[in-house]
């Protein structure tokens, strides 16, 4: 506990909202840590985060700092919130700094309805999905795969979906990397990885994962013109947002290589100061065989994302006696949180390969980017802030200043500042879905428990998080969101 | 069998737990429990199911990993939880685990549902002796 007293103590402010522990602050580090937060922020952070975000500084072919946003908390390995970019050629990759649940992300879905349609109607709606998404421990999905077809899903991703009736050719350009992402390799999957997420393609899961009807406010539009490009018309208009990722498929992915790297540290002349950032060079073959599969985890995680978005069309059609296209269900955006990606960024005036690992961190990628939709080039990446179930979201986007500062990167969510247990113990899941029923949020869950864990009093303030990502200008705000109906798992 | 605690105040997002046995045959029928009570309430779960699991690991901390991955695995592919294991554990490196569970097939609403396992961590991952028997602590990521 005295190594992380001293680390918090030697974070200096640097800027508004950047503070800095210098490398020479724990043996070992080859960078200095960057913490990104105000200071109420950096003080709600827990000790672990100055732990964790010192032990990736001292990761091998790390570049210029191991990074942590405004949201940051204790994780393993990696801080959640944790961003890292090592040399392609010389460098590392870590399962820890992505996380099992790979691409777990957020997807965002505009409609044309208003609150006032969508109340009356508000209950029916709630049970249908949660009828048409299954959620919780054991749930199976609707799309019955064959191991061949499941390597396809790999491959192609969110594509896969649409080729087969699973959503509009449109949705795939507003997806980060269209939906499927370079490198996947089936062939360095597992039985027990297929075995495990064969059934699951359509699932939500639980934990944080939820599926959200939201309307935007009078007055939460922060930027009109911006808001225009993303499909905001104004206040009133319901969206619709997702967070979950590549499920059991996902998971074994991690625990596969987790194990693998373990054992082949010392070959390499690795040694970690927390297990569980297990790593190996990029282009060693396990490094390799890691990034194939954890690619195919990544597609598989857009395709569930995709499949769950046909299921919400079905549903709002059959709730409203509209075609989804009648009803303007279009995707806004869909961002990956767990990845580590290829990328070019400019390290000391020089463009240079890097593998960026983002775990619980989205990409926030500038106007002008290659990546970023043709309609939103002159915007930015959208970026999709999951709040608490209780207080809301927020809509974002990409900066340029993000690109120079955090390798393209930014938050993810409001960031817990209170463990499960703790939640459970200061109300019951029963309790807490009557009360918002009464501020006229319905929430179905399949865990009464996993209601209580997710209130919004185990969160940090989302607006303090956003205040702060806006005054950094590593992402813009545009919109805020706030929830009227909830489905959990 | 013995006993296990869910720790607070360690990776928030997660789920801790601190595992004692009088043996290490014990402290594993412990860990099944423990992993099957944070997925499921056990007491809803009508015990229908019964398997035999052997696993081997060239360390006893890898054993534990992979058993209680073992119960994340069946958890996905089968929507099977096992709360109760008779567990032998044999050899001197290679160890190897033969497990006799009993457990139930999810079945909500009739099952009160948990936390939803993804994976065992390496994250203070420990397994150790200590005086009158053996003490584990792994951080299951949910």
């Amino acid at each position: 506990m005295k190594i992380t007293e001293s680390l918090r103590g030697a974070a200096q402010r640097v800027d508004d909202c950047i503070w800095e522990i210098p490398a020479q602050a724990k043996p070992g580090m080859l960078v200095p840590a960057r913490l990104y937060a105000s200071g109420p922020l950096l003080e709600q952070m827990d000790d672990g985060v100055f732990e964790q975000v010192t032990n990736v500084a001292c990761l091998p072919g790390i570049v210029r700092a191991s990074l942590c946003m405004p949201d940051g908390h204790w994780g393993y390995g990696f801080p959640i919130g944790g961003v890292a970019a090592f040399r392609a050629d010389s460098g590392v990759i870590s399962p820890g700094g992505i996380g099992f649940d790979i691409n777990c992300g957020m997807r965002l879905v505009r409609t044309g309805l208003t609150e006032d349609e969508v109340r009356p109607r508000l209950p029916q709606l709630i049970d249908a999905l949660f009828g048409s998404v299954p959620a919780g421990v054991g749930a199976k999905g609707f799309v019955r795969l064959s191991g061949s077809e499941f390597r396809k899903v790999m491959v192609e991703g969110a594509g896969w979906c649409v080729a087969r009736g699973y959503g509009w050719p449109e949705d795939l350009a507003h997806i980060e990397g269209s939906g499927c992402l370079p490198g996947a390799d089936p062939e360095h999957v597992s039985a027990r990885a297929l075995e495990r997420g064969t059934e699951q393609l359509g699932t939500l899961g639980s934990g944080n994962h939820y599926l959200e009807i939201q309307v935007v406010r009078p007055g939460a539009i922060h930027d009109e013109r911006v808001a225009r490009v993303l499909g905001v018309d104004g206040p009133g208009q319901i969206f619709v947002m997702l967070h979950c990722g590549s499920r059991g498929f996902g998971h074994q992915v991690g625990t596969d290589y987790l194990r693998i790297f373990d054992r082949v540290m010392p070959h390499y002349g690795i040694s970690v100061r927390d297990r569980e950032l297990a790593c190996a060079p990029f282009r060693s073959k396990e490094g390799q065989a890691y990034f194939g599969a954890m690619t195919a985890a990544a597609n598989t995680a857009f395709a569930n994302r995709q499949v769950i978005t046909h299921r919400i069309r079905e549903v709002f059609s059959k709730v409203f006696g509209r075609d989804a296209h009648a009803l303007g269900l279009s995707v806004v955006y869909d961002v990956c949180h767990n990845t580590a990606k290829l990328e070019r960024h400019v390290v000391d005036g020089r463009e240079q390969e890097l593998v960026v690992h983002r775990k619980g961190a989205t990409r926030s990628f500038g106007p002008g980017e290659p990546d970023v939709p043709a309609d939103y080039q002159e915007i930015g990446q959208p970026v999709i802030i999951g709040g608490s179930m209780e207080t809301g979201s927020a809509l974002l986007v990409g900066t340029a200043r993000a690109m120079a500062e955090t390798w393209g990167s930014t938050a993810h969510g409001a960031g817990r500042t209170m463990s499960r247990a703790q939640a459970k113990r200061q109300v019951w899941g029963e309790t807490l879905i009557k009360s918002m029923a009464e501020r006229g949020i319905l929430v179905r869950a399949a865990s009464k428990s996993g209601v209580a864990e997710e209130a919004g009093f185990a969160y940090k303030d989302l607006d303090a998080v956003v205040d702060t990502l806006h005054r950094l200008d590593l992402s813009r705000r545009v919109v805020s969101l706030t929830p009227i109906g909830n489905i959990k798992g | 069998m013995g006993r296990y605690t869910f720790l607070e105040d360690v990776a928030l997002a997660d789920c801790a737990v601190e595992i004692e046995g009088k043996s290490l045959d014990d402290l594993f029928e412990t860990a099944a429990a423990a992993i099957a009570g944070l997925m499921v309430d056990p007491g809803t779960l009508a015990i229908t199911v019964e398997r035999r699991i052997e696993l081997e690991a060239p360390e006893r901390d890898l054993l534990l990993y992979d058993w209680l991955s073992e119960m994340i695995f069946l958890k996905d592919r089968d929507a099977q939880v096992f709360p109760h294991a008779v567990v032998r554990v044999t050899g001197e490196g290679p160890y190897r685990l033969t497990a006799d569970v009993q457990g139930g097939i999810i079945d909500p609403p009739r099952t009160a549902l948990g936390a939803d396992a993804k994976a065992v961590t390496f994250h203070q991952f420990a397994l150790e002796p200590v005086e009158g028997g053996w003490r584990a602590r792994v951080v299951i990521d949910i």
